[in-house]
């Protein structure tokens, strides 16, 4: 389905070549449909999106249950070319369309206590086999959650498409995160609820091993995962006997928007 | 030369232990191997070599079954292909991962504890594949089967690799390791418990 998205370049855009759109929507991961990296597009066709509601609720003075639609509809979309950049060491450039979490947020009017933001996936075992697993080591629904001036920052965008369609099921439809400067397991997909709290919410990943995975999880090439190395990346596509290896950069590329956000903060503790 | 009927076997054999690197070979040439050719040749590479390794260990087990026996003739061929998946499951790491960069090598060789077990494993099994000759079986006697101990700590050490890279879900995990367990367990069992004698049955 094609999505009429505003074409003038953004300025948070970045200046580099896409990753294909065959390679966006084939190697994800969405562990409620797979373990592996293809599993999510073979298993995911069917994944009913419409209708879809989504809670927003907690520290707000309008809590609401929204149609998708309604709820996105107010707001013009825009495009947005973000670097994706995985925990496991390689990374996308990515064309999302969609509209920032900021103004969303603000029509629910935050109170003052809202300090973070809990989003959760939707929990439906009949349509997504990875939540009906017994060997899983993730508790579902998956959640994950931003404190809120990582929430209200403009970068941060609620996406609903990417290219020129609506998001595959495979990656994330009908509605996700997108948070280019943190590795991309912060960016959750086919989200049905955003609560707004004053304590910092529990992750999925945090939950199911905290030495390993932050609340934070900022991309950072001085800070190593147990298993893989963060000081560089391959791009994807990468040629096989020639991979395209680059430097991670910190906060992505993105320090000049949002290092100020973590300013006196021992990233190597917070990660 | 005449094809007898254990030639043809052993063909079939060599031929079934090369089918999954000629399929591999396949899905890349066709571009059938997904969006990260890389990291699927990496993981299927060393999931063969385990699969290898484990239907070298049940050989003993099962050549005890009635009409099995034969098993034994094909030990070395199915552990020279874990040993042949290993080494493969290795250069795609460094060849495909790390594009052959010495700092690169040097870092994850060093620095990642479950990349140093899975290079123990595979260091472990060289020995027993160059040794696995006719000519040295013979050269070394009795120590041919010391030496060949090693697959157990070989066996173990891969399947730690395996376990310390649990992410989302174990399912695959739990199947290979109770397999192992289910290997080892029946030769403790057997050395724990030897029969009397086999007369009294």
């Amino acid at each position: 389905q094609a999505l009429g998205a505003e074409r003038t370049p953004s300025p948070y855009s970045a200046r580099e070549s896409l990753t294909p759109y065959r390679l966006v929507t084939s190697h994800n991961n969405f562990y409620e449909f797979g373990m592996g990296k293809g599993d999510p597009k073979r298993y995911a066709q069917r994944f009913r999106t419409d209708p879809w509601r989504v809670e927003i609720s907690g520290e707000v003075a309008k809590p609401a249950h929204y149609e998708l639609e309604d709820l996105i509809q107010p707001h013009a979309l825009e495009e947005r070319i973000y670097r994706m950049r995985c925990v496991e060491g390689w990374s996308m450039v990515i064309p999302w369309i969609g509209v920032p979490l900021a103004d969303i947020l603000k029509r629910a009017e935050p109170t003052s206590r809202a300090k973070y933001v809990e989003f959760v996936t939707l929990m439906d075992p009949d349509q997504m086999h990875g939540q009906r697993s017994g060997f899983s080591t993730i508790d579902w629904p998956y959640r994950e959650g931003l404190r809120i001036d990582e929430a209200m920052h403009p970068l941060t965008l609620m996406a609903v498409g990417l290219y020129d369609n609506s998001l595959p099921p495979q990656n994330g439809a009908p509605f996700r995160l997108v948070v280019p400067w943190k590795y991309g397991f912060k960016s959750i997909k086919s989200i049905v609820s955003i609560r707004l709290t004053e304590t910092m919410p529990a992750t999925s990943w945090n939950l199911s091993a905290p030495q390993e995975y932050g609340f934070y999880a900022n991309v950072n090439p001085a800070v190593d995962h147990p298993r893989w190395s963060q000081a560089t990346e391959r791009r994807l596509p990468s040629p096989l006997f020639n991979p395209d290896i680059i430097d991670t950069q910190p906060f992505n590329g993105y320090a000049d928007e949002v290092a100020h956000l973590y300013a006196g903060m021992d990233l190597r503790k917070w990660y | 030369m005449v094809l007898t009927r254990w030639t043809a076997i052993w063909w079939l054999f060599w031929c079934a232990g090369l089918a999954p690197f000629v399929l591999l070979m396949y899905q890349v040439v066709t571009d059938q191997a997904g969006a990260d050719p890389a990291q699927m040749l990496v993981l299927a590479t060393g999931l063969w070599a385990l699969r290898f390794l484990w239907l070298t260990l049940a050989v003993t087990p099962l050549r005890r079954l009635p009409r099995l026996g034969w098993l034994i003739r094909f030990r070395r061929m199915l552990g020279l292909y874990a040993f042949f998946y290993a080494v493969l499951h290795l250069l795609a790491f460094i060849t495909f991962i790390l594009g052959w960069r010495v700092d690169l090598v040097w870092r994850e060789f060093t620095e990642r504890p479950y990349i140093v077990v899975g290079l123990l494993s595979l260091l472990l099994l060289l020995p027993l594949a160059v040794t696995s000759t006719t000519y040295w079986m013979r050269r070394l006697g009795r120590n041919w089967v010391r030496l060949h101990w090693l697959i157990y700590p070989a066996a173990v050490l891969a399947m730690v690799h395996f376990i310390m890279q649990i992410r989302a879900g174990y399912a695959e995990q739990l199947l290979y390791g109770s397999l192992l367990l289910i290997l080892l367990g029946y030769r403790a069992v057997v050395k724990l418990f030897p029969k009397k004698s086999r007369k009294t049955c």
